[in-house]
Order: C-alpha cells, then structure tokens, then sequence
C-alpha cells in the first residue's frame, strides 16, 4: 500500500463523513441542544447565587460536555454498520485503525468542535469569571478530542449490540475521570490565579496517548463486532 | 513437538484443563481454608489492637488484602485478555470472564471494609478521599466489563469484547489511580511503603497470611468458575458428553 493511497483513503473518509454529517444536520444538532439544556438546569436545581455558580462552573460545563459527547457517540459507527458499509471498510485492505482515526476526526469536528465553540456562552450563562474563560476554552479545545478518541473504543465495542447507548456510557464514563479531574483543577486554578500549566501539559500528554493508542484499540474493537 | 509448545497445547484445551483443575482446586481450597483460620486467628485474636485505631484496626486484615486483590485481579484480566485476543487461546478468554466477577466482589468488600472503618476512625462511612474514589472508579471498569460480556448473545465474542475493555481499561487505571490521588489525598499511607513496612510484625503477619489466602481463594473460584463456564458452552461437545455418561455409570 502505497502512503499516497493511505493519504487518499483518509481524505475520502473525512469528505464523505462531513457529507453524511451535512445531510444530517438536524441529528446533530440534539447533542449540542442537550448540552445548553443540561447547563441550564444547573442554576434552576442549586439556585441563581452567581458565587455558587461561578464555583461549580468549570464542573458543571465539562459534565455536560462529557454528557454529549457520549449521547453523539452512539451513532459514531452505527449506522456503517448496519447498512454494511464498515464491513466494505475493513475489506478495502486500508488499515483499519487509519479508518478509525479518520471517523473519529470527523466526530470530533461536527461534535466536538461545537461544545468548544459554544463554551463562551456556557461560560456567561454559569458565571465563570473572565480569568477562567481562556483557560475553560483551550482545556475544551485539548480535551474534546480525547473524548471522542476513547469513546470511539466503546462506540465501537458495543456497535453490535441492539441498546449499546446505556452501556457505551458505563464504558466510557471511568475512563473520562482523568480528564475531568485535570481540566476542571485547571480552570479553577486560572479562576484564583494559581499556575495551570502544569494541567494543560498533562491534558496534551493524554491527547498524544490516545491518538496513537485509541485508534488501535478501537480497531481491534471494530474487528469484534463484525466477527 | 517442543515440550513447551506441548504444554502450551494442552493447557489451552478444555478437556485437559477441566480435567487437571479439577484435581488442582480442592488443594486451593485447601491452602485458603488453613492460611485464612490461623490469619484471621492471629489478627483477631493474637495481634493488638491499635493505640490510636483501637479495635477497629483489625477491619485491614480483610480490608487491604481485598483491596490488593482487586487491583491484581483487574491487571490480571488485561494480561490474560491480551493473551487471549493475540494467541486466541479460548481458556484465556474464559478465565478473563471468570476473573471479573471475583475482582468485583473483592473490590465491593475492600470499600464496604473500608468504609465500616472509616465511620469510628474517620467519623464518616464516606469521603472522596483518593483511594476510596478510584477504588470505585475501579469497581465501575469491572461492571462496565461484565456488563460488556453479559450484552453479547455468542459466547466467545463476548469474552473477547470483554478482553479487549479489559486492556484498555488497565492501561487507564494508573492515570485514574494518579489523577485522583492528585486531586485529592486524605488516606492512610500505605503500610507496605517502599522503605520497609511501618508496621510491627505481630500485625504484618495475620496481613501477609490473609493476603496470601485471598490469592488460593481467587484461584480456587476462578477455575471453578472456568470450569463451570467451559461445561456450559462446551455442553453439546463430545468430551462433556463423554464424560457425563461417565459419571453417570
């Protein structure tokens, strides 16, 4: 396999899933709404003391996140799958865990890049104070990606299964605590002007570990569930 | 054949490996029974009680060797899924789901444990203290994994899903271990540091002995369990037939 065919093959992929992605604008759509709906309920259930909400922000908008991105990662391979069209992927004699990473790219930029987009708002809305906007932002921008790297793992283990939404959060959820931990202790150190670095350094670290591990693993996974 | 391929072999097919663990197990049960009646012997009775902990103290003779053993059982699984996904040696499989279980229960008593000796020493059943969260961070990857393996309709797919969480999630379980420690440590030190245990031998033993009879109890019901598993699965085969008209004779 020539590198160029590898290039070409991984381009395709993207371009088409955009294209699915943009014939099923309203599909979506739910996660990103899910998202703003979840953030809301927050003041409504502890109450609009703008001191509270501006010290459980950085938690409550990265819950959220981690909450749609795992409603958006149900579908991450579904649909390839029933229709037959991941079989014809792993018959192409492309690697597979190439496919994989190309799948998860274009998830993260239709559902990822969304959640880091509509941050500022979630921002304003939980009353984060401005010294932490910056810092919620690029921790998002870090740390999305590593969400839908390992989610594709459980996306691809239970794709298979009839109601593989229920477990795929089971799945997934234990392996977010890393992140959450790291992003949330970052921006609420950059609220009380204490050194983040340190947090975003690792947050980098585990975005480099799971593109080169997660791709890999969620290939193997996506063999299983075609055997 | 070479002698170690043969074993290999013959490890990895189910009739010889239900024939030998069965001769193996009431030796393991046999192991636990004996360390376990002179370890919680010496811990309850002969060992004393904590100048600060009083008799509470002697919750961690059970505690921290189930807390040991969920930790092993889980990297335990990954190593034999890895097997078990590479050489695709059915036993391996089998023993992974067997494992999981066990882990979980071990996992479970490890936090009821602890937090029935957090209550009169801490003043409260719980704290997300570091250990006790990703001791429960812990307990939901072995759900998550027997989860996995009970939504599968064909046995050996399953296991092989569950091999594969397995792995990843032992590959996480370090960086949760670190991270939450980082974010937040209010936890005994360890006993068994890495200058020398900080602990009198009369309590270090009855830990010890319970922490070596926990290791036969998990092999005892492993290969219980395995055995169990391989007779369902394998119910329809000529050696389960073979051999239940030979216990019916």
């Amino acid at each position: 396999m020539s590198k160029q065919a590898t290039g070409t093959a991984f381009v395709a992929l993207l371009r088409r899933d955009f294209l699915l992605a943009y014939r099923r604008r309203a599909e979506l759509l739910q996660p990103l709404v899910f998202l703003l709906v979840v953030v809301t309920l927050f003041p409504l259930g502890v109450g609009p003391s703008p001191t509270l909400l501006a010290n459980i922000a950085p938690g409550v908008i990265w819950i959220a996140a981690l909450l749609a991105t795992v409603l958006s990662l149900d579908s991450l391979f579904r649909s390839d799958f029933e229709d037959g069209t991941l079989e014809q992927m792993v018959l192409s004699g492309q690697s597979l865990a190439l496919i994989a990473l190309a799948r998860t790219v274009a998830h993260w930029l239709v559902a990822g890049l969304p959640i880091v987009l509509l941050s500022p708002l979630l921002a304003m809305w939980m009353n984060l104070p401005d010294e932490g906007l910056l810092i919620l932002i690029e921790s998002l921008a870090i740390g999305t990606p590593v969400l839908s790297l390992i989610g594709a793992i459980g996306g691809a283990l239970t794709v298979s299964l009839k109601r593989g939404g229920q477990l795929l959060s089971l799945l997934v959820f234990p392996l977010y605590v890393p992140l959450l931990i790291l992003a949330t202790s970052a921006v609420s150190s950059a609220v009380v002007d204490l050194p983040y670095t340190g947090q975003l350094g690792l947050m980098v670290s585990g975005l480099i570990a799971s593109l080169t591990l997660a791709p890999f693993a969620t290939a193997a996974a996506l063999k299983l569930s075609l055997s | 054949m070479n002698p170690i391929f043969l074993f290999f072999h013959k490890t990895g097919s189910p009739p010889w490996f239900y024939k030998y663990s069965g001769k193996l197990i009431p030796w393991l049960w046999a192991v636990f029974l004996a360390l376990t009646v002179y370890g919680l012997y010496l811990g309850l009775v002969v060992a004393p009680a904590d100048y600060q902990q009083g008799e509470s103290v002697r919750i961690m003779y059970l505690h921290v060797p189930s807390a040991w053993m969920s930790m092993m059982i889980y990297g335990l699984m990954a190593i034999m899924g890895f097997i078990a996904l590479v050489w695709r040696i059915r036993i391996m499989e089998v023993l992974v789901i067997s494992s999981a279980p066990v882990g979980a229960a071990f996992t479970a008593i490890a936090l009821i444990t602890g937090s029935l000796w957090g209550r009169p020493t801490w003043g409260t059943y719980w704290v997300w203290d570091a250990r006790l969260t990703s001791e429960l961070v812990l307990l939901f990857l072995y759900f998550g994994v027997i989860a996995l393996y009970n939504s599968f309709d064909e046995p050996r797919k399953a296991a092989r899903a569950a091999s594969l969480m397995s792995i990843v999630g032992a590959i996480n379980l370090p960086i949760i271990y670190f991270s939450v420690e980082w974010w937040n440590t209010l936890h005994q030190g360890s006993s068994m540091g890495s200058d020398g245990p900080g602990i009198h031998p009369s309590m270090l033993l009855p830990l010890l002995l319970m922490a070596t009879a926990t290791k036969f109890f998990y092999g005892a019901n492993l290969l219980s369990r395995a055995r169990l598993t391989l007779l369902k699965q394998d119910h329809r085969k000529r050696w389960v037939q073979d051999l239940l008209s030979k216990e019916s004779h």
